[in-house]
């Protein structure tokens, strides 16, 4: 061994080490981006007695009551909540003809300009003896009906969803214009009672 | 001949590992780079329940959480089965909430304190009660974006 030369470091055990932290790693890693429901509270009332004020008629509000027991009464009619959506949307679409459905009046859309509105507005009130997973179920209902609604005349009028209008705003001022349309002639009303605890349940 | 028997004794080359070492970094750095640890430790149980209509958080800095349920099993005997709210680490009443949102706000960028998004990630056996209460505080405080956290399904039922 006249010859030395300086021995190569053995980097066969490099792979068990960035595996060990690879390990680690996938083992503390959460994926899960959270998801959930987005809404906005009201704000809170500046003068109680104003509250009293206001006078809303009643054909234009859709009243959904939900119990202890967590049953739905729907306008006056006990339902399922399976069948809660087409309701609202039946609701949220209207009908000029009939006195039983809210009136309409005349605002400022893009794109159509001036053009009667529907005056409607969605009411919930949930009892304190609610479940959550109830609440969350007849919010969904709520907000898949609005949605659908839009996404119906969305389609109708530019051939494109809703939603899809949504998705593509960023790259033209015309599709822009056409989701605000949309948005303004199906005005996401949903409006929350003071909650009353009637159940009995804590 | 002698040739051929020369190789025959040396069999298969053994298939070169050189590689794995970058392949296992190329993996390590990707979840080194996706993950986030848990910053809080649940006290209480949540499941979150099913919604079809859900939308993704976008800035997970600008989210804070709210916990409500029963607490775990091994905090029951100290503190019972009645649903109770988490904030942060620690048990909390709904008193607590002001001093709790004016921590949050505070930790975050001036421009930036109005569009911080509470997430309520309640357990769907819970009652309203409490829940409404949470809400009515946090009207009282102005921290009204809110979202009730809940996972994608796509169909619910009864």
């Amino acid at each position: 061994m006249a010859k030395r030369e300086i021995s190569e470091i053995n980097a066969g055990s490099m792979a068990d080490i960035a595996f060990l932290l690879l390990i680690f790693f996938l083992v503390t890693t959460t994926m899960d981006t959270d998801t959930g429901l987005l809404r906005r509270l009201p704000p809170p009332p500046e003068d109680i007695n104003e509250l009293e004020k206001i006078d809303i008629k009643q054909r234009n509000i859709f009243e959904v009551l939900v119990n202890a027991n967590d049953q739905l009464l729907a306008k006056g009619e006990y339902i399922q909540v399976t069948e809660l959506k087409e309701k609202v949307k039946e609701f949220i679409k209207g009908d000029p003809s009939n006195p039983e459905m809210p009136e309409y009046k005349d605002e400022e859309v893009p794109i159509f300009g001036t053009i009667p509105v529907s005056k409607q507005i969605v009411s919930l009130q949930n009892d304190n003896g609610t479940t959550y997973q109830m609440y969350i179920k007849v919010q969904n209902e709520l907000i898949a009906a609005y949605r659908e609604v839009r996404n119906e005349r969305a389609l109708k009028e530019f051939g494109k969803s809703y939603d899809e209008l949504v998705k593509l705003s960023e790259t033209s001022e015309t599709i822009k214009n056409q989701a605000d349309a949309i948005k303004a002639i199906y005005p996401q009303r949903i409006s929350e009672a003071e909650p009353k605890a009637i159940g009995g349940a804590k | 001949m002698s040739k051929f028997r020369k190789n025959n004794s040396k069999g298969q080359p053994a298939i070169s590992t050189a590689a794995l070492p970058d392949i296992v970094f190329m993996l390590l750095f990707f979840f080194m780079v996706t993950t986030t640890m848990r910053e809080t430790t649940l006290k209480v149980k949540v499941v979150t329940p099913k919604a079809t209509e859900v939308e993704k958080m976008e800035k997970k800095s600008l989210v804070s959480y709210i916990y409500i349920g029963e607490p775990i099993k091994s905090l029951q005997g100290a503190f019972g089965t009645a649903p109770r709210i988490q904030l942060n680490d620690v048990f909390a009443t709904k008193e607590d909430l002001f001093q709790f949102v004016e921590m949050e706000k505070d930790k975050r960028d001036e421009a930036e304190r109005n569009m911080i998004t509470w997430s309520l990630k309640v357990d769907q056996d819970t009652k309203m009660g409490i829940v409404t209460e949470v809400k009515q505080e946090m009207r009282k405080v102005n921290a009204l974006k809110i979202n009730y956290s809940s996972k994608k399904t796509d169909r619910i039922v009864d």
